[in-house]
Protein backbone atom coordinates (compact mmCIF):
# COMPACT_ATOMS: atom_id res chain seq x y z
CA UNK A 1 0.00 0.00 0.00
CA UNK A 2 3.05 2.29 0.37
CA UNK A 3 4.66 1.49 -3.15
CA UNK A 4 4.71 5.46 -3.97
CA UNK A 5 7.35 6.98 -0.98
CA UNK A 6 9.32 3.82 -1.57
CA UNK A 7 9.42 3.76 -5.36
CA UNK A 8 10.21 7.77 -4.67
CA UNK A 9 13.35 6.74 -2.49
CA UNK A 10 14.62 4.35 -5.12
CA UNK A 11 14.73 6.89 -7.95
CA UNK A 12 16.67 9.42 -5.36
CA UNK A 13 18.84 6.49 -4.29
CA UNK A 14 19.43 5.55 -7.62
CA UNK A 15 19.99 8.78 -9.38
CA UNK A 16 22.13 9.57 -6.19
CA UNK A 17 24.96 6.95 -7.14
CA UNK A 18 24.69 7.83 -10.28
CA UNK A 19 25.91 11.31 -9.97
CA UNK A 20 28.03 10.10 -7.67
CA UNK A 21 29.86 7.99 -10.63
CA UNK A 22 29.07 9.89 -13.06
CA UNK A 23 26.88 8.01 -15.06
CA UNK A 24 24.56 8.69 -17.83
CA UNK A 25 22.85 5.82 -18.24
CA UNK A 26 21.01 3.73 -15.33
CA UNK A 27 19.76 0.33 -17.54
CA UNK A 28 18.81 -1.70 -14.52
CA UNK A 29 18.64 -1.70 -10.41
CA UNK A 30 18.57 -4.66 -8.39
CA UNK A 31 16.68 -5.15 -5.73
CA UNK A 32 16.92 -7.43 -3.15
CA UNK A 33 12.66 -7.87 -0.94
CA UNK A 34 12.32 -9.85 1.92
CA UNK A 35 9.40 -12.14 1.35
CA UNK A 36 8.03 -10.94 5.11
CA UNK A 37 7.43 -7.61 3.79
CA UNK A 38 4.46 -6.70 1.92
CA UNK A 39 5.44 -4.74 -0.83
CA UNK A 40 4.32 -5.51 -4.62
CA UNK A 41 7.21 -5.71 -7.23
CA UNK A 42 4.77 -5.12 -9.96
CA UNK A 43 3.23 -2.18 -8.41
CA UNK A 44 6.56 -0.59 -7.84
CA UNK A 45 7.91 -0.83 -11.09
CA UNK A 46 4.64 0.41 -12.66
CA UNK A 47 5.61 3.49 -10.70
CA UNK A 48 8.83 3.76 -11.31
CA UNK A 49 8.02 4.15 -15.00
CA UNK A 50 5.85 7.27 -14.10
CA UNK A 51 8.40 8.95 -11.62
CA UNK A 52 11.76 8.65 -12.71
CA UNK A 53 10.44 10.67 -15.98
CA UNK A 54 13.28 13.11 -16.94
CA UNK A 55 15.57 11.58 -14.36
CA UNK A 56 19.19 9.66 -14.93
CA UNK A 57 17.26 5.94 -13.94
CA UNK A 58 14.37 6.81 -16.54
CA UNK A 59 13.99 3.73 -18.55
CA UNK A 60 15.64 1.47 -15.66
CA UNK A 61 14.62 -1.80 -15.16
CA UNK A 62 13.75 -3.03 -11.96
CA UNK A 63 14.90 -6.37 -10.94
CA UNK A 64 13.35 -6.96 -7.80
CA UNK A 65 15.08 -10.29 -6.66
CA UNK A 66 12.79 -11.94 -3.43
CA UNK A 67 14.42 -13.26 -0.54
CA UNK A 68 13.13 -16.27 0.98
CA UNK A 69 12.80 -15.93 5.49
CA UNK A 70 15.39 -17.57 7.08
CA UNK A 71 15.57 -19.11 10.49
CA UNK A 72 17.86 -20.35 12.64
CA UNK A 73 16.81 -23.06 15.06
CA UNK A 74 17.33 -23.16 18.72
CA UNK A 75 17.34 -26.81 19.22
CA UNK A 76 19.75 -27.95 16.46
CA UNK A 77 21.26 -25.11 15.87
CA UNK A 78 21.12 -24.95 11.99
CA UNK A 79 19.79 -22.54 9.73
CA UNK A 80 17.49 -22.89 7.15
CA UNK A 81 14.55 -21.28 4.54
CA UNK A 82 11.01 -21.55 5.36
CA UNK A 83 7.83 -21.49 4.23
CA UNK A 84 5.13 -18.33 4.98
CA UNK A 85 2.92 -20.70 6.65
CA UNK A 86 5.11 -23.26 8.69
CA UNK A 87 7.48 -21.81 10.92
CA UNK A 88 9.13 -24.70 11.61
CA UNK A 89 13.01 -25.68 11.70
CA UNK A 90 13.34 -27.55 8.57
CA UNK A 91 15.85 -30.16 10.05
CA UNK A 92 14.58 -31.14 13.28
CA UNK A 93 10.87 -29.70 13.06
CA UNK A 94 11.45 -27.57 16.71
CA UNK A 95 9.27 -24.72 16.89
CA UNK A 96 12.58 -22.91 18.74
CA UNK A 97 13.55 -20.70 16.22
CA UNK A 98 14.66 -17.49 15.03
CA UNK A 99 13.98 -15.31 11.92
CA UNK A 100 17.13 -13.90 10.47
CA UNK A 101 16.23 -12.99 7.14
CA UNK A 102 13.06 -12.10 5.05
CA UNK A 103 12.70 -8.24 5.76
CA UNK A 104 15.41 -7.57 3.86
CA UNK A 105 14.75 -4.35 1.45
CA UNK A 106 17.67 -2.59 -0.04
CA UNK A 107 19.41 -1.51 -3.91
CA UNK A 108 21.73 -3.91 -4.06
CA UNK A 109 23.44 -2.80 -7.45
CA UNK A 110 23.22 -0.56 -10.63
CA UNK A 111 23.93 -1.88 -14.16
CA UNK A 112 24.94 1.48 -15.93
CA UNK A 113 26.12 2.08 -19.43
CA UNK B 1 28.97 -2.18 -15.91
CA UNK B 2 28.04 -2.88 -12.53
CA UNK B 3 27.91 -0.09 -9.70
CA UNK B 4 27.62 -2.15 -6.21
CA UNK B 5 25.13 0.24 -3.98
CA UNK B 6 23.88 -1.49 -1.31
CA UNK B 7 21.75 0.92 0.27
CA UNK B 8 18.47 0.65 2.64
CA UNK B 9 15.68 1.77 0.21
CA UNK B 10 14.01 2.90 4.21
CA UNK B 11 16.92 4.58 5.02
CA UNK B 12 15.58 8.01 5.52
CA UNK B 13 13.16 6.46 8.00
CA UNK B 14 15.18 4.16 9.83
CA UNK B 15 18.00 7.07 10.03
CA UNK B 16 15.13 9.34 11.50
CA UNK B 17 13.75 6.69 13.66
CA UNK B 18 17.82 6.60 15.23
CA UNK B 19 17.52 9.90 15.55
CA UNK B 20 14.56 10.19 17.19
CA UNK B 21 15.54 6.85 19.95
CA UNK B 22 18.26 9.35 20.72
CA UNK B 23 16.74 12.08 21.47
CA UNK B 24 13.91 10.14 23.81
CA UNK B 25 16.89 8.22 25.25
CA UNK B 26 18.66 11.75 26.70
CA UNK B 27 14.94 13.66 27.25
CA UNK B 28 13.74 9.71 29.13
CA UNK B 29 10.76 9.57 27.59
CA UNK B 30 9.50 5.85 26.94
CA UNK B 31 7.72 5.89 23.64
CA UNK B 32 4.98 3.34 22.52
CA UNK B 33 4.08 2.43 19.37
CA UNK B 34 0.35 0.97 19.61
CA UNK B 35 -0.65 -0.77 16.17
CA UNK B 36 -3.29 -2.77 15.25
CA UNK B 37 -6.90 -3.33 12.84
CA UNK B 38 -9.21 -0.25 12.64
CA UNK B 39 -11.53 -1.37 15.58
CA UNK B 40 -9.48 -3.78 17.57
CA UNK B 41 -9.79 -1.22 20.34
CA UNK B 42 -6.53 0.87 20.67
CA UNK B 43 -8.16 4.05 21.73
CA UNK B 44 -9.54 1.94 24.72
CA UNK B 45 -6.50 0.26 25.41
CA UNK B 46 -4.91 3.48 25.16
CA UNK B 47 -7.59 5.37 27.50
CA UNK B 48 -6.82 2.19 30.47
CA UNK B 49 -3.44 2.98 30.37
CA UNK B 50 -3.70 6.50 30.64
CA UNK B 51 -5.75 6.06 34.21
CA UNK B 52 -3.69 3.40 35.46
CA UNK B 53 -0.78 5.52 35.07
CA UNK B 54 -0.97 8.74 34.75
CA UNK B 55 -1.24 9.62 38.48
CA UNK B 56 2.36 8.52 39.17
CA UNK B 57 3.61 9.82 35.50
CA UNK B 58 3.60 12.58 32.35
CA UNK B 59 1.84 10.95 29.66
CA UNK B 60 1.51 12.40 26.01
CA UNK B 61 -0.42 10.92 23.41
CA UNK B 62 -0.38 11.49 19.30
CA UNK B 63 -2.94 9.72 17.86
CA UNK B 64 -2.79 8.41 13.83
CA UNK B 65 -5.83 8.68 11.55
CA UNK B 66 -6.66 9.02 8.39
CA UNK B 67 -8.57 11.74 8.59
CA UNK B 68 -11.03 13.08 11.33
CA UNK B 69 -9.37 13.86 15.18
CA UNK B 70 -12.64 11.88 17.04
CA UNK B 71 -9.45 9.79 19.30
CA UNK B 72 -7.76 12.69 20.02
CA UNK B 73 -10.97 14.47 21.25
CA UNK B 74 -11.25 11.18 23.69
CA UNK B 75 -7.92 11.73 24.94
CA UNK B 76 -8.07 15.33 25.25
CA UNK B 77 -11.18 15.39 27.48
CA UNK B 78 -8.59 12.95 29.96
CA UNK B 79 -6.87 16.43 30.26
CA UNK B 80 -3.86 14.60 28.47
CA UNK B 81 -1.74 16.79 25.61
CA UNK B 82 -2.62 14.99 22.69
CA UNK B 83 -1.89 15.70 19.05
CA UNK B 84 -3.72 14.61 16.06
CA UNK B 85 -1.30 13.28 13.22
CA UNK B 86 -3.82 13.03 10.40
CA UNK B 87 -1.68 11.05 7.27
CA UNK B 88 -4.61 12.25 4.32
CA UNK B 89 -4.71 8.50 3.48
CA UNK B 90 -1.14 7.38 3.61
CA UNK B 91 -1.74 3.87 5.59
CA UNK B 92 1.43 4.34 8.23
CA UNK B 93 2.71 6.69 10.48
CA UNK B 94 6.60 7.42 9.42
CA UNK B 95 9.62 8.75 11.52
CA UNK B 96 9.57 12.31 10.15
CA UNK B 97 6.16 12.80 11.29
CA UNK B 98 6.55 12.07 14.48
CA UNK B 99 9.85 14.18 14.45
CA UNK B 100 7.28 16.93 12.94
CA UNK B 101 5.14 16.74 16.08
CA UNK B 102 7.32 16.93 18.85
CA UNK B 103 7.24 20.81 19.07
CA UNK B 104 4.27 20.54 20.75
CA UNK B 105 5.19 18.60 23.79
CA UNK B 106 7.69 19.28 26.43
CA UNK B 107 10.01 16.84 26.31
CA UNK B 108 11.70 17.15 29.76
CA UNK B 109 8.56 17.05 31.62
CA UNK B 110 7.35 14.27 29.96
CA UNK B 111 7.73 9.84 30.75
CA UNK B 112 5.53 8.32 28.66
CA UNK B 113 4.59 8.78 24.64
CA UNK B 114 1.98 6.48 23.28
CA UNK B 115 1.50 6.47 19.50
CA UNK B 116 -1.40 5.45 18.37
CA UNK B 117 -0.36 3.98 14.88
CA UNK B 118 -3.03 3.97 11.59
CA UNK B 119 -5.42 1.28 11.93
CA UNK B 120 -3.92 -1.70 9.95
CA UNK B 121 -1.75 -4.75 10.37
CA UNK B 122 0.00 -4.76 7.50
CA UNK B 123 1.81 -1.04 6.53
CA UNK B 124 2.98 0.25 10.56
CA UNK B 125 4.79 -2.59 10.64
CA UNK B 126 7.16 -1.73 8.17
CA UNK B 127 7.94 1.23 9.29
CA UNK B 128 9.98 2.36 12.60
CA UNK B 129 8.92 5.64 14.46
CA UNK B 130 11.50 6.24 17.17
CA UNK B 131 9.78 3.73 19.41
CA UNK B 132 11.35 1.60 22.80
CA UNK B 133 8.02 -0.78 22.28
CA UNK B 134 6.12 -2.36 19.54
CA UNK B 135 2.75 -3.49 20.71
CA UNK B 136 0.29 -5.04 18.54
CA UNK B 137 -2.95 -5.15 19.74
CA UNK B 138 -5.46 -7.96 17.68
CA UNK B 139 -9.08 -8.14 19.21
CA UNK B 140 -11.06 -11.31 19.86
CA UNK B 141 -13.88 -10.49 16.33
CA UNK B 142 -10.81 -10.03 13.95
CA UNK B 143 -10.26 -14.11 14.31
CA UNK B 144 -7.63 -15.99 15.38
CA UNK B 145 -5.64 -16.44 12.50
CA UNK B 146 -4.56 -13.25 11.82
CA UNK B 147 -0.94 -13.94 13.37
CA UNK B 148 -0.47 -16.54 10.19
CA UNK B 149 -2.24 -13.94 7.84
CA UNK B 150 -0.24 -10.97 8.69
CA UNK B 151 3.05 -12.13 10.02
CA UNK B 152 5.55 -9.18 9.46
CA UNK B 153 3.18 -7.46 12.51
CA UNK B 154 3.41 -9.97 14.74
CA UNK B 155 7.17 -11.03 14.08
CA UNK B 156 8.20 -7.40 14.87
CA UNK B 157 6.03 -6.57 18.10
CA UNK B 158 7.42 -6.65 21.33
CA UNK B 159 4.18 -7.43 22.81
CA UNK B 160 1.06 -8.68 21.47
CA UNK B 161 -2.28 -8.15 23.38
CA UNK B 162 -5.44 -10.08 22.94
CA UNK B 163 -7.74 -7.61 23.30
CA UNK B 164 -12.03 -8.28 24.14
CA UNK B 165 -10.63 -10.96 26.25
CA UNK B 166 -14.32 -11.61 27.45
CA UNK B 167 -15.58 -12.57 24.19
CA UNK B 168 -13.46 -15.31 23.39
CA UNK B 169 -15.92 -17.86 23.85
CA UNK B 170 -19.26 -16.14 21.87
CA UNK B 171 -16.75 -16.06 18.59
CA UNK B 172 -15.14 -19.78 19.38
CA UNK B 173 -11.62 -17.97 19.46
CA UNK B 174 -8.70 -20.61 20.04
CA UNK B 175 -6.18 -18.62 21.72
CA UNK B 176 -3.23 -21.38 21.39
CA UNK B 177 -3.46 -20.47 17.77
CA UNK B 178 -2.58 -17.45 18.22
CA UNK B 179 -0.09 -17.38 21.14
CA UNK B 180 1.46 -20.36 19.41
CA UNK B 181 2.17 -19.07 16.24
CA UNK B 182 2.75 -16.16 17.70
CA UNK B 183 6.01 -17.34 19.21
CA UNK B 184 6.87 -19.18 16.46
CA UNK B 185 7.58 -16.28 14.31
CA UNK B 186 8.62 -14.19 17.58
CA UNK B 187 9.94 -15.88 20.27
CA UNK B 188 10.51 -12.95 22.75
CA UNK B 189 6.77 -11.70 22.53
CA UNK B 190 5.12 -11.11 25.57
CA UNK B 191 1.58 -12.52 25.25
CA UNK B 192 -1.09 -10.23 27.08
CA UNK B 193 -5.54 -11.06 27.84
CA UNK B 194 -7.49 -7.85 27.87
CA UNK B 195 -10.66 -6.46 28.30
CA UNK B 196 -9.90 -2.89 27.97
CA UNK B 197 -13.77 -1.88 28.93
CA UNK B 198 -13.33 -3.70 32.37
CA UNK B 199 -9.83 -3.14 32.76
CA UNK B 200 -9.56 -7.04 32.98
CA UNK B 201 -6.15 -8.29 32.62
CA UNK B 202 -4.64 -4.74 32.61
CA UNK B 203 -1.77 -5.39 35.39
CA UNK B 204 0.54 -7.22 33.79
CA UNK B 205 0.70 -4.68 30.81
CA UNK B 206 1.02 -2.19 33.40
CA UNK B 207 3.72 -3.54 35.07
CA UNK B 208 5.89 -4.13 32.40
CA UNK B 209 5.39 -0.46 31.36
CA UNK B 210 6.19 0.35 34.79
CA UNK B 211 9.81 -1.72 34.52
CA UNK B 212 10.77 -0.06 31.36
CA UNK B 213 10.40 3.52 32.35
CA UNK B 214 13.57 5.60 31.75
CA UNK B 215 15.19 6.92 34.88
Amino acid sequence: MHELPVTQSIVSIASEEAYKHNVKVVKEIRIKLGRLTGLMPSCIQYYFDIISKGTVVEGAILNIEKLPIRIRCGSCGKESIIDVNSYLCSFCNSNDIKIIGGNEFYIESLEVE
Amino acid sequence: MEIKVVRQILEWNENCHAELQKLFDEKKVLVINIMGSPGAGKTTFIKRIIEELNKQYNIGVIEGDVAGKIDAEKIAEMGIPVVQLNTDGACHIEAMSIKNMLCDFDLDKLDILIIENIGNLVCPAEFDIGEDLKVAILSIPEGDDKVEKYPLMFSRADALVLNKYDMKNVFNFDEDRVFENARNINKDIKLFKVNSVSGEGLNSFIEMIKNKIKK
